[in-house]
């Protein structure tokens, strides 16, 4: 296989991971924008979302309800996070909040162990494993329905902010709380809403990944930490910030997974690729630290 | 009847004491003006009035109801909101876009149609909104900025406005713009509690007014009334002793 196979080989498992980085980055952006808090139980809902697909296409159900009914779930996961971390809290820190989302995030890893035991699962793939060509590169075809469905959420989410009400009154209470309530809008329905929203875009990743890398109870804190990164080197609080992060720290994961470890003539191994998309990102973040879509955070005077 | 009443509010910042028992009433079809020097105590007495800030005790009535618990996008539903100090707009939506949340509260129980033409209403009253509709609303200019603010507030059909320091940073001529669009709205029917520094040009279209002291009222009377106080003369009107 040539150089370039190899390079598109990579690219697409780093866009593939890198898409489901970003649906978490994403989730990330909105809740914070809602809330001012960052939810570090955002990666235990693409492993939710994960093994509840496995469990409900074990029951016998088709692939599509199984997906359907497994985002339903973990959005009412994501209500009850934030009925039980955020809004029980109403006079409580920010700091305070994220501690409670920590939280949150070991019940729901705790949860899912005991339910599901601490094996790793698999989904079938959604249109087999016939690798599709591109030049003498092989690709997973579950690899394209990760890039393809996360491609559509995020589109559908952006369409959601730009034309919906709803959509432009959470906008509305991101960029000005007491003006958005002074206009009728429900602050706490929008905060509901945010983690709902979120919820479902990390349960589709979850569920689209699944079958490329099977899923673990212990799999959330790497989604939460990879989408964290990706939503600060995005530019906090921009949304399709997260996704431009989170896609660039797959690709630079995956491009030093396959290379790194040639490069360097074995100095460096290629399990360190996760610590070298890191160092890339802190590097962005020294070089620009309003992240790469963030605007320059207003002086204060 | 008075459409809006405060018996003995009381407010407080975190244990430190704002609002010291106002007692004010505004009338249905009347702009009354609620004067003070910095810090008196104005914004917070709106504040607590549309909820949002909780009173520590007394109580608000608007059209004979107690809304003193309510929260502010309920109150919106009653009929009664604010031009918050400092605008508050959604800078980085469109101006449309802000018209339209201003009506939000009103989305459920009226018809798309109905509020499209509300917009078009306001934007009648406010010509430069109609023409600056698809910008920003951050780039606009401090005085179309409040135009929009007002008109943003306008979209929730109140019976009720309360406006802070609605000329606040605007040049003199804007100051007059805004104030003869107030006295319009006004004989339309929107009732009015105008917060202002500008305390001549706010004294000369309200009908009564209350004078603020360090959360408390010491003095109220009709706009002449006031207009005619040594002590108002003295401390906001800017005349030396021997002029009064
Ligand atoms: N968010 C806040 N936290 C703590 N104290 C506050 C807060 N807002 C206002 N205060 C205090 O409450 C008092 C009344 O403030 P308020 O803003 O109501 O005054 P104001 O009459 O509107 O003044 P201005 O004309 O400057 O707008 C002041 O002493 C102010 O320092
Ligand atoms: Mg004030």
């Amino acid at each position: 296989m040539s150089l370039t196979d190899q390079i598109v080989q990579y690219l697409v498992t780093g866009v593939s991971i890198g898409a489901v980085y970003g649906l978490v980055g994403l989730g990330l952006a909105i809740i914070f924008n809602a809330t001012g808090v960052i939810n570090f139980a955002q990666g235990e809902f693409v492993m939710l979302g994960g093994m509840c697909a496995v469990a409900f296409t074990g029951l016998g159900m088709p692939l599509i309800v199984a997906a359907l009914l497994s985002i339903a779930v973990v959005t009412a996961v994501g209500l009850l996070v934030e009925r039980l971390a955020i809004r029980a809290l109403p006079r409580a820190s920010i700091i305070t909040l994220i501690i409670a989302t920590i939280g949150a995030s070991f019940v729901l890893k705790g949860g899912a162990k005991l339910l599901w035991g601490p094996e790793a699962v698999i989904l079938p793939s959604f249109s087999g494993h016939a690798p599709l060509h591109i030049g003498a590169a092989g690709i997973d075809p579950q690899r394209v329905w990760v890039m393809g469905v996360a491609l559509v959420s995020v589109i559908g989410v952006q369409l959601f902010f730009k034309y919906t009400l709803t959509g432009k009154a959470m906008q509305a209470c991101a960029i000005n709380r007491s003006a958005a309530q002074l206009v009728g809008i429900n602050i706490n329905r929008m905060v509901s809403l945010s983690f709902g929203l979120s919820a479902a875009l990390a349960a589709i990743g979850g569920i689209v990944l699944t079958p490329v890398t099977m899923m673990r109870y212990s799999q959330g804190a790497t989604f939460t930490l990879t989408g964290f990164l990706a939503a600060v080197v995005g530019g906090l609080g921009n949304g399709i910030g997260a996704v431009v992060g989170g896609i660039m720290l797959g690709v630079l994961e995956a491009l030093a997974g396959g290379f790194v470890d040639v490069a360097t003539r074995g100095l460096i191994h290629s399990g360190y690729s996760k610590a070298i998309a890191l160092a890339v990102a802190l590097l962005i973040l020294w070089l620009r630290p309003q992240g790469l879509l963030g605007r320059r955070e207003r002086e204060s005077a | 009847m008075s459409l809006l009443e405060l018996r003995s509010v009381t407010a407080d910042y975190e244990g430190l004491l704002a609002l010291r028992g106002i007692s004010l009433h505004a009338n249905e079809g009347e702009i009354t003006a609620l004067l003070g020097a910095n810090g008196a105590g104005k914004s917070t007495t709106l504040n607590v009035i549309c909820g949002l800030l909780p009173t520590r005790s007394g109580q608000v009535r608007f059209a004979g109801e107690d809304i003193s618990h309510l929260r502010p996008d309920r109150v919106v539903r009653r009929g009664l909101t604010q031009v918050p100090e400092g605008r508050l707009l959604f800078d980085d939506l469109t101006v449309r876009d802000n018209l339209l949340l201003g009506a939000y509260s009103r989305m459920r129980r009226e018809s798309r149609r109905r509020i499209e033409e509300d917009i078009d209403g306001v934007c009648e009253l406010f010509p430069i909104l109609a023409e600056f509709a698809d910008r920003r609303a951050g780039t606009l200019s401090g005085g179309e900025q409040q135009m929009l603010a007002v008109g943003r507030a306008l979209m929730s059909a109140p019976r009720l406005l309360l406006l802070d320091e609605p000329s606040a940073g605007l040049a003199p001529k804007a100051v007059s713009e805004v104030f003869a669009r107030i006295q319009a709205l006004c004989r339309r029917g929107t009732s009015v509690v105008l917060v202002e520094q500008n305390v001549s040009a706010a004294l000369k279209i309200a009908d009564r007014g209350y004078v603020l002291e360090v959360g408390q009222i010491v003095l109220e009377g009709t706009a002449e009334e006031l207009l005619a106080n040594r002590d108002v003369q003295r401390a906001y009107l800017g005349k030396d002793y021997e002029e009064v």
